[in-house]
């Protein structure tokens, strides 16, 4: 039997479960004799913890024990590190001793019978430290950059120091010049479901309740942290209620969840509050980035310098692809590329969608954009004339490339026809109207991925990998892929994820789930088939277990890349500032789309975030002691239902056979990559202001 | 949160009681509740007065009286009030979310205390939370904190867009305490900080707002209440401004004015007020006197930015007197 579900838009088959309330979340897994955790947190930015007073809290009611530095017990902290883990340092060990590295570090942590008992117990807390002013500003003249240990490598994956050809030389004989600072704000990830793990043990088996981007690897990270075989470690989630990168680590509470389990012999939970979500569970790095182009007089170019350099802590050297896609966007022969770390009295920077690309294509577009104005050549003419046959940083072909097209696609529908190329040009009853576009690019990942496929005497089947949904649809993308390749409908085959014990699976990041655990979903599926043909059924349930991934030759050869292009109206207001997004419109070369209902969705909600990124989203420290003094919703912007215009999403024909047998790419970065940038644009065609900071606030353009 | 406990009364004489030993009431309990949560608020007893006969929001000749338990949403969707007084509606779909508004009440409106973050931090000096402990906000992040009426003690803007209307509007408080009933101006409910940041009101104890009182007059015809931030909605104000204009003859005859987000109370401008009257209604004329808004103007390190952003909501605010809502 043939079905045909790949490329159809199917509602979400987690949809009802969700919005019933049936699904069930990390702190919603409550267990018998539970006790609720609540971490103190450190309220100096760099010190020693003195004293605790810990004898009055622990009269009041309801604690069952207050846990410091000095009653944890010492954990084994075995050396471990996956890939989303920073390969230089060594991560935040907690309650072992009595330094504070950064505000907000957890000091203590309160155990009680209610989360109420434990929050009141938590603030009674009395803690005394000595403290010193913490360096946090990049900008501080102590605040010293770094070459990242990962990055000297010349094989690096993201290597400190590129060039190619001379392009510095040919920068200063460029007739035209680009030569600018690019400022992009820390940014925290504020998913909306809170961090949270819920820790029982059995004798020396841990179960964790936990929200995770990466079960395995929160099996193997919490295994090492306590010395335990992984395999007495179970992590369970089903469902995430969002997280954009920030549960790809496993963060200081869940060893604390843990710890406090073990340390009062109950089950715990543990859920962090809104504020501590801006602690100890990573953020956007703050970037500062000089991106200068030379080109000629007709628009070709003839140099690319990319600068940049990204915060992190003392303790880890987080890295991200911020120079990447420099070196591979445009046909340039002269490109140098320099990436450094800026270390500070922080917590340690991770992964947040479009994690690298996001930024460093936002300096690269900007300041393209910038240089079609100093030849007066229109913006999607000039990446025209700089369209590359290779990828040549690599000098490798490309899989596909989609880009043109998709600017073509997205200028079509855009109606960027209609757009007057001088700045300040159009208006609309008293607003200034702006149009800007930007390139997007992000890598198709793919990472070896194991799944388990089982046929079942009712005729139905089950499929089970240890991957994640955090969101995007990768239930149902991946029901339609099991039910292709079985020839089942959709409704007779179950996919289940979100444990440990389950076949292995990549993180949850990266835009590779698709990819990655589609290819190995869809190798199981052949090999359960290829099972059942060889043997009569019985009436017992037939398994099989297969891997996949990409084939490394295929991998050496090709060059492989995501491309979009997206469209952004503003309108600014010329007396008070104000900036609204008017309507968007991106089109993207993501190869195969599984699901085009999932793929538009993923694109608008990627798209809301680079408005985000664009206009609001800014986490601001408190030079005096590093404090997070927006860490709250109120006063930590992102874009409401009221900013959001109308977004579209467009999709180009890609067959890319090379990525891998599903032949798809990714989307879930690609989708932000590219919106900051052409809101940036399109504020300056607006206003003639050409701001180059993130976020655009309307004290920038308010004297445009 | 800390335990307490709650004590319901059905007559405001009860309430008015129930109060005189200090004891503070709650309403809607949007600001309140809030604060209680991060224990930056820790009241041990509290009077509930939802059930008063508070809300009733009715005309009175040419006054529009608004009972000080209505609920922002029902007052905004009050044709009386769409149809006297737009701006009073304008202000308080601006203010707040449909949630908020179901819940929040016009008296806790006006009363609903600061959003400096750093009062919301125990471990920040707070001379508002904790009188002398010092003010975190002066040599700290205050992009959002006030330019007018500061002291060396707090900066925090009075965040309430109802009241900048109010204000505007020379609306009156209607209270009553232990002592009897008294009114005064809405004006003269706030205090400046100087040296008491604690103090934020000059209701007396005991006292309980019964109701908010508007005159009739020029407003329904040109008025706009104009609130400047960075998202559309769910932030205070940067930048607010309440105008109202009399224009006949082709000359200001009356004008109101008052801005929000800017002062440590709501703050009327009445030296604006005055260079506009008798003035032909244009952007020129709108500009010279929306300088005057800065005298006085102390700006901070990070809310440089308001003393442009003030006089043009001003002027603007003063435009969209004259263009259909």
């Amino acid at each position: 039997m043939t079905v045909n579900v790949i490329g159809k838009p199917l509602p979400r088959v987690d949809g009802r479960a969700k919005i019933t309330g049936v699904a069930r979340y990390a702190a919603d897994f409550n267990q018998p004799r539970q006790v609720h955790a609540v971490i103190v947190s450190a309220t100096v930015g760099l010190g020693r913890v003195t004293g605790i007073d810990t004898a009055q809290v622990e009269k009041m009611p309801g604690v069952v024990a207050v846990i410091t530095h000095r009653n944890a017990p010492r954990l084994p902290y075995a050396p471990h590190k996956s890939y989303i883990d920073p390969a230089t340092g060594e991560r935040l060990h907690v309650l072992q001793d009595d330094q504070v590295r950064f505000y907000g570090q957890p000091v203590a942590m309160v155990v009680a019978d209610t989360p109420d008992q434990a929050e009141r117990a938590a603030v009674a807390l009395r803690i005394s430290y000595t403290a010193e002013r913490p360096i946090v500003d990049p900008a501080d003249p102590k605040a010293r950059p770094v070459v990242p240990e990962a990055g000297k490598q010349p094989d690096a994956r993201l290597p400190a120091d590129t060039a190619r050809g001379a392009a510095d030389s040919a920068l200063a004989d460029a007739p035209m010049r680009v030569d600018e600072i690019y400022e992009i704000a820390r940014e925290n990830h504020n998913p909306m479901e809170p961090h949270a793990t819920v820790a029982a043990w059995n004798g020396d088996r841990l179960t964790l309740w936990s929200k995770s981007q990466f079960v395995i690897n929160e099996q193997a990270e919490i295994a090492a942290i306590f010395g335990l075989p992984p395999e007495n470690i179970q992590v369970i989630c089903p469902f995430i209620g969002g997280a954009f990168g920030t549960s790809l680590r496993t963060w200081p509470h869940v060893t604390l969840a843990a710890m406090a389990a073990r340390q009062v012999g109950r089950p715990v939970k543990l859920v962090l509050t809104r504020k501590q979500m801006f602690f100890t569970t990573g953020h956007r790095p703050r970037t500062l980035q000089r991106m200068a182009l030379g080109a000629t007089a007709d628009g070709k170019l003839t140099s690319i310098v990319h600068e940049g350099t990204g915060e992190t802590s003392r303790h880890e050297e987080f890295m991200e692809a911020l120079t990447s896609v420099t070196t591979f966007l445009y046909s340039c022969p002269n490109v140098r590329t320099r990436y450094r770390l800026q270390p500070l009295d922080t917590g340690t920077p991770n992964h947040m969608r479009g994690p690298g690309e996001a930024s460093g294509v936002f300096a690269l577009e900007c300041a393209i954009d910038e240089l079609s104005y100093k030849l007066g050549i229109d913006p999607i003419d000039l990446r025209r004339r700089n369209e590359p046959t290779i990828d040549e940083g690599e000098n490798k072909p490309f899989s596909s490339r989609s880009l043109m097209k998709c600017h073509d696609l997205a200028a079509e529908r855009f109606g960027w026809s209609r757009r007057t190329p001088e700045p300040r040009s159009m208006r609309d009853g008293r607003q200034l109207v702006g149009m800007g576009m930007a390139s997007a690019s992000y890598p198709a990942f793919h990472a070896p991925a194991n799944a388990r496929a089982r046929l079942l005497a009712d005729g139905t089947a089950e499929v089970e990998v240890a991957a994640s949904d955090m969101g995007p649809g990768t239930y149902t993308s991946m029901t339609q892929v099991a039910a292709e390749t079985l020839g089942l409908p959709v409704e007779r085959v179950r996919f289940s994820l979100g444990r440990s014990d389950y076949p292995p699976a990549p993180s949850h990041g990266g835009s590779w789930t698709m990819a990655s655990v589609g290819s190995a979903i869809r190798a199981a599926c052949i090999a359960v088939q290829e099972e059942a043909a060889k043997r009569p059924r019985e009436g017992r349930p037939i398994e099989a277990t297969a891997s996949s991934q990409r084939d490394p030759d295929v991998a050496a050869r090709f060059s492989m890349h995501s491309f979009g292009a997206v469209f952004v109206e503003v309108a600014v207001d010329p007396d008070v500032g104000t900036i609204r997004v008017r309507r968007a419109v991106g089109a993207y070369g993501i190869g195969r789309v599984v699901n085009p209902r999932l793929a538009r969705s993923q694109c608008t909600g990627g798209m809301i975030g680079g408005m985000g990124m664009a206009l609001m989203e800014r986490t601001v420290l408190d030079t005096r002691d590093g404090r997070p003094v927006n860490a709250h919703m109120a006063d930590y912007l992102m874009p409401v239902n009221l900013d959001i215009p109308p977004l579209e999403a467009h999709f180009v024909e890609e067959m890319d056979p090379h990525v891998n047998a599903l032949g798809v790419k990714g989307i879930g970065e690609i989708a932000l990559v590219g919106m900051a940038p052409a809101i940036a644009n399109a504020v300056f065609h607006a206003t003639g202001k050409r701001v180059r900071t993130l976020p655009i606030r309307i004290e920038d353009v308010l004297t445009a | 949160m800390l335990p307490f406990t709650l004590e319901k009364v059905t007559s405001v004489q009860d309430a008015i009681a129930a109060a005189s030993s200090g004891r503070r009431f709650i309403a809607g309990g949007t600001t309140l509740i809030d604060l209680m949560r991060e224990e930056v608020e820790q009241p041990d007893h509290l009077i509930d007065i939802n059930m008063l006969p508070l809300s009733e929001i009715r005309i009175d000749g040419s006054d529009l009286v608004i009972g000080a338990l209505a609920r922002m949403a029902d007052v905004a969707a009050h044709p009386d009030v769409q149809r006297l007084h737009p701006l009073i509606a304008e202000s308080l779909i601006e203010g707040a979310s449909p949630q908020l508004r179901n819940m929040a009440s016009i008296g806790g409106n006006l009363l609903q205390r600061v959003r400096c973050p750093y009062f919301r931090m125990h471990d920040a000096p707070c001379n508002k939370r904790t009188p002398n402990s010092g003010c975190a906000a002066i040599d700290g992040l205050n992009a959002g904190h006030a330019i007018l009426g500061t002291s060396n003690h707090c900066i925090a803007t009075h965040p309430s867009d109802l009241a900048v209307v109010l204000v505007a509007l020379d609306a009156t408080m209607l209270v009553r305490g232990p002592r009897g009933e008294r009114s005064f101006p809405v004006e003269e409910l706030f205090r400046l900080p100087g040296d008491t940041p604690h103090l934020e009101h000059t209701l007396l104890p005991g006292e309980l707002i019964l109701a908010v009182r508007v005159p009739g007059g020029f407003y329904s015809r040109r008025a706009r209440y104009l609130k400047v931030r960075d998202r559309a909605s769910y932030e205070f104000a940067l930048v607010s401004a309440a105008a109202a204009l009399d224009v006949g003859d082709g000359v200001i005859r009356q004008v109101r004015l008052a801005v929000g987000g800017v002062g440590t109370r709501p703050w009327r401008l009445r030296t604006v007020e005055e260079a506009l009257i008798g003035k032909a209604p244009d952007r020129k004329i709108f500009e010279t006197a929306a300088r005057l808004a800065l005298e006085g103007a102390r700006p901070l390190s990070g809310n440089h930015y308001k003393l442009e952003l003030l006089p043009r909501t001003i002027v603007r605010a003063l435009e969209m007197t004259g263009e259909a809502a």
